[in-house]
């Protein structure tokens, strides 16, 4: 496969393509569905076609990408299928991307999601469909530019992109509240990131290249700016606060919940399986690097550790009283979430490779969740989970998937949710003994929360007349149901390729931070 | 056996019937594949491809919504019809289990005569491969994980076939079959894993099946309500077991059970590490074996259908605490207040249920919290490190509860068929309105007494060897042994050695009178089903019977699995030279090398204390019990005073409501969700900011009034503001 694709030239090109084609799609449905529109279609018409479309530039997008995984070698440091243009000379910005094996499971994460996202909203989206897809496209090219980006104002750039189509996807096509949602969103997350703007120009600014431009190259900051212990601390704080914001870490969380609840099925499946991964990448490949001595300083890994044990915790109990089932799996994210930020703070290979593990297999699971719920919002038009109950009866195959998805979200062994939980809690356990034990009760509330609503949901007498009615998946469900099924599966019980995948980038990353930087371990220079 | 030099290293397993052991787990996992698909292919109607469109229309759905009804409500009304699968879902759900019997045989066979002082290792891949971490699919065959796959496949199979008698009018058939096929299998994983986090696996997996077996009608809510109790109580034991497994890798850096043993030595003996290992470890077991205080899941976990209950709830699934910690025996026995505390809990909870036990009316109720009594048992005899007897008493109990539940599966059987005849609603467990069932049912009648006198420790019966052992080891480690050397709770281990022998004679006496009592109200006296109703009761169906009869079997000469020397009836201490290699040095280690001391007469005079509180008990509830002042249940008066407690167990249940669900639900809802999060964090911080920023745009908007007055006035403030600021800092 590797041989192939070298005579294929796949590294020199993949990337930019894979930004390249949802921008194209977008253009293209746009001018088809809106521009273009033929005189006589009607809103049905545009519908097929623009759906159509951009299920099939998903599809291409995600058998384009799936070559990273063979390219991608996990035994050697560095980026991947690197491309590195001029942007903006004078100011010494780059038009800089490439890949390493952390950012590649992301990638594919998101790629493979995306056609799935789009299979999930194939008949409930019915309004201005052109610029629904046009917008999802716009979406998917700021998501990969911020896991490709290798230069701090390139990613400034997509990470702001990411916000407009969300906002406006939410705000749009939404629920009721839905501009008080978006609005809300949009807020938190711009105010969120000011800060770490302020810190890239500075961090920009602090050592001049040759001609005296400024130089926001990531392997350069990297390894040749030396910051001091304060400017450390400053700039980590800057950069910590957006990516709290998008993880979301507690007390910053509030804008999740609703976003959730009013996003349409697509927006809460991409809010929570990708978006929400944006702000722990943030910390893996920008706020713990960086400034290793302001990440690893007593009081501030105490905070933070502190902090994603009470969003454990703290998610987990109110998911536990949510009468609304997004919102449920709204808060089940937060202490997911807060799993992944204590493997990052806590610092052991098991850990760090637990974070990642879990971050991907939230991606799935809850990406599963949201899908799920669609379907059956689509159907009964209620999220309530007082109003269904007993709905196994009518729909078994909706109920069995369901039973599968809840599981592997409780972090039943067997599934992709427990390889994750079980790494970061038994790295953690190693240098953080007590958080570790706390974070692990939340096997127990996560049992109790999500059993508890699907019980709620799929058991009980069968008496709503409503619910009798109710009609249970079609193809179209169950096929785009399936390989996250199969995800959750492959990825309980044979992890190990997953985490080969990872393995150096997480444990360089414990080696560069525990040495506080001075570890010859950052990701060299790919030679070319 | 002669190992040959060409293969020196390999283990004399390995080109055995051992090599296929993949294929113990795989054959019931094949099964739930098989059946699983049968029952989902079975109801799956389809949806219409554009749900949106086709709206929540009430008219068009209305016929089969209605057909979904009848075919999914367990009620007493529905028609007997085979499920159109019937007959492939039979052929496969017990075959795969008599199949895997089968190599299990096989594999026994050669593993007699071979030295097992190594266990034979199959590792299939590398399962979490991270750093310094490894940890395999691997499975282990030694010979405790070989008693275990023995009665597991064998009790399995003779359940699985008792089954397809029990459930023949299920229309949850199928799905049945593949829950029971896929317990099965988490089963197997359970004691053929190679390490900690693989057995993990299938201790998970198992209480998933029970979850799903126990709501298996989950259209009522209690079954529902069942699943998810006997699931999340056992969360908080894995909690104690995720622990022990942390600090096991923190500790010595391995996880699996070669690893473990081979370094156990590294940690202090006594020391604080190993006992909050162990202790971690036994709150896993106090979960998913039921004991003090985790019990509570159990009984009602027989909302399930009586077949499961005996596979899951009794023979196997729930002496998986008690496999657990004779794997881990270098570990307790280098913990001895862990022991003691194993053995304490094991003693108190095998008291408190009996009593429990004493008032129960429910037929599969007295047989549950006989279950967590006899569990108690075994835990008293891992605990006290003998390991033997309580894998042996584990075997026992496998056999004879095994034969009770499914006998009373088949005295519930007779009494649904009877009121289904009648269109009678009354309730089929009730053993009020049983009695006389003798006549009706000889054959389940014999082998049900066969069974109570086995649990109640009459020789020769299985439950008399096993149940001595347990307390004459008692008694023995009482006068010397490690566990004497500390102090548990400010008591002298060897004070608490003897509560704990005194609290297992009264036990015993509780045990042979609660049973006792069960076979005189049901079997005994006049019958008080109903008149219309005692003409339709009747033996159930070869296919039932059958496997009683194997189990009676089993239950009558179980003991001669592992005589003890006193007794020469035939080979003795066998299942104690089979075990040996695995438990023999912690054995060791815990009765001080003493092995078994104390004269021969003290050990007659145990069996004969032992044997006579059998006898006495049951002689009491058959002097004092008059199943012919038994009237049906719903004539029947409420219990008073201390009957009603034990009736309502303790009201344990309602004290864990409040003092634990009641304030996590109250707390999380009014204080986390919508004191913090809506009040203060949304509500304060977030909203209140964003009108903080609404309130300064309306006051600039205010100086923006147009009017050059206004200003005027400002700019001179301002710049007397400005001037003054100026001179200040001069």
């Amino acid at each position: 496969m590797t041989e192939l694709l070298n005579s294929l030239g796949y590294n020199h090109w993949i990337l930019p393509v894979l930004l390249g084609l949802p921008l194209a799609g977008a253009v293209l449905v746009l001018v088809r569905g809106w521009l273009l529109r033929p005189a006589g279609a009607t809103d049905a018409d545009v519908m097929v076609q623009t759906r159509q479309a951009a299920l099939w530039v998903f599809i291409l997008e995600a058998v384009l990408s799936l070559g990273l995984w063979w390219s991608v070698n996990p035994g050697t440091a560095g980026w991947t299928a690197r491309v590195d243009w001029a942007w903006i000379p004078n100011w010494g910005i780059r038009f800089d991307i490439g890949v390493d094996g952390i950012a590649t499971m992301l990638i594919l994460l998101t790629t493979l999601l995306m056609p799935l996202a789009v299979l999930g909203g194939w008949t409930s989206i019915r309004e201005k469909t052109a610029a629904y897809y046009a917008l999802l496209m716009v979406l998917t090219t700021g998501m990969l530019g911020v896991f490709m980006a290798l230069d701090l104002v390139l990613f400034y750039t997509f990470w702001e992109l990411m916000l407009v189509p969300m906002y406006l996807i939410i705000g749009v096509w939404g629920g009721q509240r839905r501009l008080y949602a978006s609005m809300k969103f949009f807020v938190y997350t711009m105010v969120g990131s000011l800060l770490m703007l302020v810190a890239i120009i500075y961090l920009g600014l602090l050592l001049p290249g040759g001609n005296g431009q400024p130089m926001f190259g990531y392997d350069y900051i990297l390894h040749s700016v030396h910051l001091n212990s304060t400017q450390q601390l400053w700039l980590f704080a800057a950069f910590a606060l957006a990516f709290m914001v998008k993880v979301p870490m507690w007390p910053f969380h509030t804008w999740l919940p609703d976003a959730h609840v009013e996003a349409p099925t697509a927006g809460s499946v991409i809010l929570a399986a990708i978006m929400l991964k944006m702000g722990t990448f943030g910390f893996i490949r920008y706020a713990l690097p960086l400034f290793p001595n302001a990440a690893m300083n007593d009081s501030v890994r105490a905070l933070f550790l502190t902090l994603a044990v009470i969003g454990i915790v703290y998610g987990a109990l109110v998911a536990l009283v949510q009468p609304d089932f997004k919102k449920l799996v709204a808060y089940s994210s937060v202490s997911h979430l807060g799993f992944v930020m204590l493997g990052l703070f806590a610092l052991t290979t098991q850990s760090v490779q637990g974070a990642l593990m879990v971050n991907l297999s939230h991606g799935v699971s809850t990406g599963a969740l949201f899908l799920m719920i669609g379907m059956v919002y689509e159907r009964r038009h209620t999220r309530l989970i007082a109003d269904y109950g007993g709905i196994a009866a009518v729909t078994p195959v909706f109920a069995t998937l369901l039973t599968i998805v809840c599981l592997s979200s409780i972090g039943v062994p067997g599934t992709n949710g427990f390889v994750g939980e079980f790494l970061v809690l038994i790295g953690t356990y190693r240098t953080q003994p007590v958080f570790a034990i706390i974070a692990a009760t939340a096997v127990i509330f996560a049992a109790a929360y999500m059993l508890w609503a699907l019980q709620r949901i799929i058991y009980n007498p069968l008496i709503k007349p409503e619910n009798k009615g109710l009609t249970d998946l079609n193809r179209r469900e169950i096929a785009l149901l399936i390989p996250l099924i199969a995800a959750i599966v492959w990825m309980g019980v044979y992890p190990k390729p997953v985490l080969e995948k990872t393995q150096a980038a997480a444990s360089r990353l414990v080696r560069h931070v525990e040495s506080g930087g001075n570890a010859d371990s950052g990701p060299p220079m790919e030679i070319r | 056996m002669i190992i040959d030099p060409a293969s020196a290293g390999a283990h004399p397993l390995a080109a055995t019937a051992a090599q296929f052991v993949w294929l113990l787990p795989m054959l019931p996992l094949l099964g739930f594949l098989i059946n699983g698909s049968l029952a989902l292919f079975s109801v799956a109607k389809l949806g219409p491809d554009d749900p949106s469109a086709a709206g929540h229309g009430h008219d068009a759905h209305d016929d089969h919504a209605a057909h979904h009804d009848d075919a999914h409500g367990h009620g007493d009304d529905h028609h007997v019809v085979r499920h159109k699968y019937a007959g492939i879902v039979s052929l496969v759900g017990p075959g795969v289990l008599l199949l895997a019997f089968g190599l299990a045989v096989a594999i026994f066979a050669a593993m007699s005569g071979v030295d097992m002082h190594a266990p034979y290792v199959n590792t299939l891949f590398q399962w979490m491969p991270v750093g310094d971490l490894k940890i395999d699919a691997a499975l282990q065959l030694d010979p405790l994980s070989m008693v275990m796959v023995l009665v597991i496949t064998g009790v399995g199979t003779l359940i699985h076939i008792f089954s397809v008698g029990y459930m023949q009018d299920d229309p949850g058939y199928p799905r049945y079959f593949a829950y029971l096929n896929l317990f099965v299998f988490f089963m197997l994983l359970l004691v053929l894993g190679a390490n900690y986090p693989l057995l993990f696996v299938g201790w998970e997996g198992v209480g998933l099946c029970s979850y799903l077996l126990i709501g298996f009608w989950f259209s009522e809510k209690a079954n529902a309500d069942a699943g998810k109790k006997a699931f999340i109580v056992n969360r908080i034991g894995d909690f104690g077991f995720l622990v022990a497994m942390f600090l096991l890798f923190a500790n010595l850096g391995v996880l699996d059970f070669a690893g473990v043993t081979a370094n156990a030595a590294r940690l202090p003996m006594g020391g604080a590490v190993v006992t909050a290992i162990c202790l971690f470890m036994f709150l896993g077991c106090t979960g998913k074996s039921a004991q003090i205080p985790l019990y509570v899941w159990l009984p009602d976990a027989m909302a399930g259908p009586t077949p499961v209950s005996a596979l899951i709830h009794a023979a196997t699934m729930v002496t998986a605490g008690v496999y657990l910690i004779a794997r881990s025996s270098t570990l307790f026995s280098m913990a001895p207040l862990a022991s003691l505390t194993v053995a304490a809990v094991g003693a108190l909870t095998a008291l408190f249920a009996a009593t429990i036990g004493l008032k129960q009316w429910d037929i599969k109720k007295v047989l549950a919290y006989s279950t967590v009594s006899q569990l108690g048992y075994m835990f008293v005899g891992v605990g006290v490190g003998a390991y033997t007897a309580g894998v042996f008493h584990l075997v026992t109990h496998a056999f004879f509860k095994a034969l009770l539940f499914l006998g009373s599966g088949a005295v519930i059987f007779a009494m649904h068929r009877a009121y289904h005849a009648t269109h009678n609603h009354d309730d089929a467990q009730d053993m009020r309105n049983m009695g006389g069932l003798r006549k009706y049912m000889p054959v389940t009648w014999t082998l049900m007494w066969i069974a109570t006198l086995a649990i109640a420790g009459i020789p020769p019966f299985a439950g008399f060897f096993s149940k001595d052992e347990i307390l004459g080891t008692v008694f023995t480690r009482a006068h010397g042994s490690t566990l004497t050397e500390v102090t548990w709770l400010g008591l002298p281990g060897s004070t608490v050695l003897y509560v704990v022998y005194v609290l297992g004679l009264a036990s015993a006496l509780l045990t042979a009178i609660y049973m006792t009592r069960m076979m005189l109200y049901t079997f005994h006296g006049p019958n008080r089903t109903g008149d219309a109703e005692q003409p339709h009761l009747a033996e159930a169906p070869w296919i039932m019977t059958g496997p009683l009869v194997v189990l009676g079997i089993a239950s009558a000469v179980g003991g001669w699995l592992n005589l003890p020397e006193l007794l020469k009836l035939g080979p003795t201490e066998g299942l104690a030279h089979w075990l040996e290699p695995v438990v023999g040095a912690a054995t060791a280690r815990i009765s001080g090398g003493e092995g078994h001391g104390g004269a021969e007469v003290n050990e007659w005079m145990l069996i004969g204390i032992a044997v006579a509180i059998a006898v006495a008990g049951i002689t009491f509830a058959l002097v004092r019990l008059k199943p012919a002042a038994l009237v049906p249940k719903k004539q029947s008066p409420a219990s008073e005073g201390f009957a009603r407690v034990l009736e309502n167990k303790y009201f344990v249940d309602e004290a864990y409501d409040a003092a634990v669900i009641q304030p996590v639900e109250q707390t999380s809802r009014y204080v986390l969700w919508k004191g913090i999060d809506v009040g203060i964090i949304d509500g304060l911080f977030v909203n209140g900011s964003a009108l903080a920023a609404r309130a300064m745009g309306w006051l600039g908007s205010q100086l923006q009034s147009g009017q050059v007055g206004t200003y005027a006035w400002v700019l001179l403030i301002g710049v007397i503001a400005l001037l003054g600021a100026f001179t200040k800092y001069r």
